[in-house]
């Protein structure tokens, strides 16, 4: 394999890092909060939608949840109790936000925020305004029985929107800001008519340009969702078995 | 951040799995087929200009399980070098890092669908046989195929039998390269397979499946294999599934006894199928060489093995292999005793 590794590019592949559970029980409060964020980051969405539509909340009530839930998560170091072997980070996680709604009703009590503060921006119009979108179309409405897969597809749609920010931000770093518009036009809008040619004559460049365009940020894309997916989950076994279910090829 | 739809999720997902082959010899043609570990393309070697089929990892890594499953499948089959074994050209790892092989493009047809243009039972026999080939001489090189079903031979156009996904393939012997006692090519296939105590067996393969793991296909998976005692699955678990296999091709299911159109397997035939479909593994044939030559002896016009015939089956056995001889003997006494009425008359 190794002379297969060096003649095929096998180099350029990332390294691992170290995935976000591991440093979520890390002895440095630095390295917890850091971790904290980009699990938050991936789920905020997922967990602020599920609330809205599982728990049958208000803009407002789910907001405050949603904080109040990945707040919890540290200062009751739940994730200490997760073990990858028995489950999947986001089964677990959508217990654990099922588990904290009805706590809080129990307790009847307003959420308090105070100390330990999220730094991760949480724009919760912008999650309103896809809820929004989702609920106009009464297709797209889960019914209570398929609100797992519901969870489970929202993971993906923020999963998948974090790997595109990145490399919108990429692409503007390399300037190569053409190779975004080309893949936003092609892949991300979903207008099934446009077509290779159009998109050249469009941006006046040659036909190979913009396939040469589209297959770099299609690698781009991959590389940097499995990145991401790799730091959010907590074993090697785990990796393979949400990237599996993230791309979709168990059902396919 | 954008807001994705489900349509461009799904287009994202799609682009996500077309490998990426830069840096590879390989010009990506088409996707063939998707199993459970990656999916199979067809890729045109550059540098050889020939047409190759990739087998390609879904997720990149090197260290899990499927990766050296798939590692562990190139290498098995680039030391079973038969023409009845797809041959591996090379293997290596993606610049998306994706773990992936190639092998020879195989055209042809999988033998479930060849199988309907196969009208004669000694055809489907001969097909069987030269499946027995590959299988056996796997065997003798201490590898076990353990899937062994229609979906995974193919039959090219000129007839050739190719055994393909050896992806659940265990290893008995570490040392599988050496060549095989009185190494005659034809002579290999039908050695005695290398049989090693399950407590020896600690190659990468009991590594890879592990004990209690159920690894194979419901029809042609032994019991042992259906159990997931790995500890006594050998050569006598892939018997099974030739004998199911045989089944199949007799009467279109793995476990029927009557053809599609109602007519019984016949004595001779179904009892090869039953001795190698055994519940106990000592009941089946001990190799895929007797096996096989019970198939041949039933070709043959011979007794088989695997039944014990009555004096009328033995007849009408005598009957039909000699049946040109008899019936010549016949005429020539019917015309005796008509040239003998006739002189008397």
């Amino acid at each position: 394999m190794t002379q297969g590794d060096e003649q095929h590019g096998g180099d350029r592949f990332p390294p691992t890092r170290r995935s976000v559970i591991e440093a979520v029980r890390s002895i440095d409060a630095e390295e917890r909060e850091r971790a904290l964020e980009a699990l938050c980051a991936a789920y905020w969405k997922p967990v602020y939608k599920y609330i809205r539509l599982r728990w049958n909340r208000p803009a407002d009530a789910a907001q405050d949840l949603t904080q109040g839930f990945f707040m919890e998560l540290l200062e009751r170091e739940l994730l200490d109790k997760f073990d990858s072997k028995k489950s999947r980070l986001r089964t677990y996680l959508r217990l654990c936000v099922d588990s904290f709604v009805m706590n809080e009703d129990k307790a009847g009590r307003r959420l308090k925020r105070g100390g330990n503060v999220l730094h991760v921006a949480l724009d919760f119009s912008s999650a309103e305004e896809e809820l929004g979108a989702a609920v106009m179309d009464p297709a797209a409405i889960p019914s209570p029985e398929s609100l797992e897969e519901f969870f489970e597809k929202e993971w993906v749609r923020s999963l998948f929107a974090l790997a595109v920010e990145e490399l919108r931000e990429l692409c503007a770093a390399k300037e190569r800001e053409r190779t975004f518009l080309l893949f936003e036009a092609y892949d991300l809008d979903g207008n099934e008519k446009i077509s290779y040619e159009q998109l050249a004559q469009e941006y006046g460049i040659p036909l190979t340009d913009v396939t040469n365009a589209l297959a770099w940020a299609r690698r781009e894309f991959r590389r940097i969702a499995l990145q991401r997916l790799r730091e959010i989950c907590g074993s090697e076994e785990e990796f393979q078995r949400e990237t599996r279910a993230a791309f979709g090829w168990d059902a396919k | 951040m954008k807001f994705l739809s489900d349509r461009a999720l799904d287009r994202l997902r799609d682009s996500a799995e077309v490998p990426d082959l830069e840096g590879t010899p390989y010009r990506l043609l088409e996707r063939v087929a998707r199993g459970g570990m990656g999916v199979v393309y067809t890729a045109e070697d550059e540098k050889l200009q020939r047409r190759v089929a990739l087998k390609i990892l879904d997720v990149p890594g090197k260290e899990s399980d499927l990766a050296k499953r798939l590692l562990r499948e190139a290498r098995v089959l680039a030391r079973l070098e038969h023409p009845g074994i797809v041959p591996v050209h090379d293997v290596g790892t993606l610049a998306d890092g994706r773990v992936f092989y190639a092998m020879k493009f195989v055209e042809g047809q999988r033998l479930d669908q060849y199988i309907a243009s196969v009208d004669s039972v000694p055809d489907r026999l001969r097909l069987f046989l030269r499946i027995c080939e590959a299988v056996g001489f796997a065997h003798a090189r201490g590898v076990l195929h353990r899937d062994l079903k229609p979906a995974n031979i193919m039959v090219g156009p000129f007839g050739e039998v190719l055994v393909m996904d050896w992806g659940l393939a265990k290893i008995l012997s570490k040392d599988i390269s050496r060549p095989a006692r009185n190494t005659d090519p034809d002579a290999t296939v039908f050695e005695e397979p290398k049989q090693v105590p399950a407590e020896q067996d600690t190659t990468e393969t009991s590594a890879v499946t592990g004990h209690g793991t159920v690894m194979g296909t419901p029809g042609y998976m032994s019991p042992e294999q259906a159990r997931g005692d790995v500890g006594k699955i050998d050569a006598r678990s892939d018997i099974f599934s030739l004998g199911a296999l045989l089944r199949f091709l007799l009467t279109g299911k793995p476990e029927e006894t009557s053809a599609p159109d109602g007519t019984r397997v016949e004595r001779s035939l179904a009892a090869i199928c039953a001795k190698a479909t055994a519940a106990g593994p000592a009941r089946r044939y001990p190799n895929v060489q007797e096996l096989a030559l019970d198939v041949s002896r039933y070709l043959d016009g011979l007794a088989v093995g695997a039944h014990r015939e009555s004096l009328i089956e033995k007849t009408m056995r005598f009957y039909r292999r000699y049946r040109f001889f008899i019936l010549l003997i016949a005429a020539y006494l019917v015309m005796r005793v008509l040239i003998l009425l006739f002189i008397h008359r």
